[in-house]
């Protein structure tokens, strides 16, 4: 069984590294500002001691006032694991920045989560709808899809 | 009877002229050949001589050589496999060879659900079946969409595809229900014609 990182004591780490980018924390997952996610990402994957160099996945959910893009990494090496959410409050124009430059693995996860949850993934290098056609109207897995 | 039995031979001459009577007898009985037992081949050529219809035959050939083409979306398929290997046995019906290639199946078992995205490949396939040909739509998803029949992205019923011979309801059907459906199909395509299709 992998075991978990505390949210908290990662939180302090980053916030070491990446200034302004915590917005939140617990136990069980860190959340972070969209706009300093790929310098978080790149941060726990290259540093030593964490090493999470395997992303197990990427999701999302709507919570009506903000989206959250949730993403799940391991350390195959540490056999410990992590979460870190992002939110996007504009519900209209939701964008985060991808993380395919990092793990390849990323890119059919990503685009997943903007054929469904219609979440903009800024930099990824072909960002179109993966289980349904193009031309579909709307992001079927959004709470005010009907 | 008695008075005609011969007395008993006691004398090896008396033997051998007595034998050479029944030789002269019966050379005198076999002048003429005993003819062959061949009576009954007349008859038997009139049991294997038939008269019958050409939609019959068409039909009786039809029916016991459905080929089915691999065409399974979705979880039905693993009942499918179950009717085809050995306890239910789908050779029995003169169906076991699956075809890879549409062009060479006449059946397609749609055993599953068909979601929009895959019902562009799924009419392809039917289209490149020759005729004549038949769809068996097996469980709730490939009758009506079942448990996803509302859903953005599920087709609501085989038949908006492709025309559906048979219906096999079931979540999955059992082994047996999909065989009722193919002696179902069986009887359906005995009544075919080729005068109408």
């Amino acid at each position: 069984m992998t075991k978990p990182l505390s949210g908290r004591e990662l939180a302090q780490q980053i916030a070491e590294h990446v200034p302004d980018a915590i917005v939140e924390a617990d136990e069980a997952a860190v959340i972070v500002q969209s706009q300093s996610l790929f310098e978080v990402m790149r941060f726990v994957k290259e540093t030593a001691e964490l090493d999470l160099d395997y992303l197990v996945s990427i999701t999302a959910v709507d919570y009506w006032d903000y989206l959250e893009v949730v993403y799940h990494l391991v350390s195959i090496a540490h056999n410990h694991s992590l979460v870190i959410k992002t939110r996007c409050d504009d519900r209209d124009n939701p964008e985060v920045p991808s993380v395919v430059g990092l793990w390849q693995g990323a890119d059919f996860q990503e685009r997943e989560v903007y054929d469904l949850m219609g979440i903009r993934f800024d930099g990824h290098p072909s960002l179109r709808r993966i289980f349904l056609w193009e031309g579909f109207q709307g992001y079927p897995l959004r709470r005010d899809y009907l | 009877m008695a008075a005609q039995r011969m007395p008993p031979i006691y004398v090896a001459s008396e033997l051998d002229r007595v034998e050479g009577l029944t030789i002269d007898e019966l050379k005198q009985r076999c002048a003429v050949p005993i003819p062959d037992p061949d009576a009954w081949l007349e008859e038997e050529i009139e049991r294997n001589v038939l008269i019958t219809s050409v939609d019959k035959v068409l039909n009786w050939g039809r029916r016991f050589s459905l080929w089915p083409v691999l065409c399974f979306p979705a979880c039905c398929a693993f009942e499918v496999m179950a009717t085809a290997v050995s306890r239910f046995d789908i050779s029995r019906f003169g169906m076991e060879l699956m075809r890879a290639s549409p062009r060479q199946a006449d059946l397609m078992l749609v055993a599953g659900t068909v979601t929009w995205k895959m019902a562009a490949a799924l009419k392809q396939i039917y289209d490149q079946m020759p005729e004549p040909k038949w769809v068996v739509a097996m469980g709730s998803c490939a009758i009506s969409g079942g448990t996803f029949s509302e859903s953005y992205s599920v087709v609501p019923g085989v038949n908006r595809i492709v025309p559906v011979d048979v219906y096999v309801p079931g979540c999955p059907p059992r082994p047996e229900a999909l065989l009722r459906g193919i002696i179902m199909l069986h009887q359906k395509i005995g009544k075919q014609s080729i005068a109408k299709r």
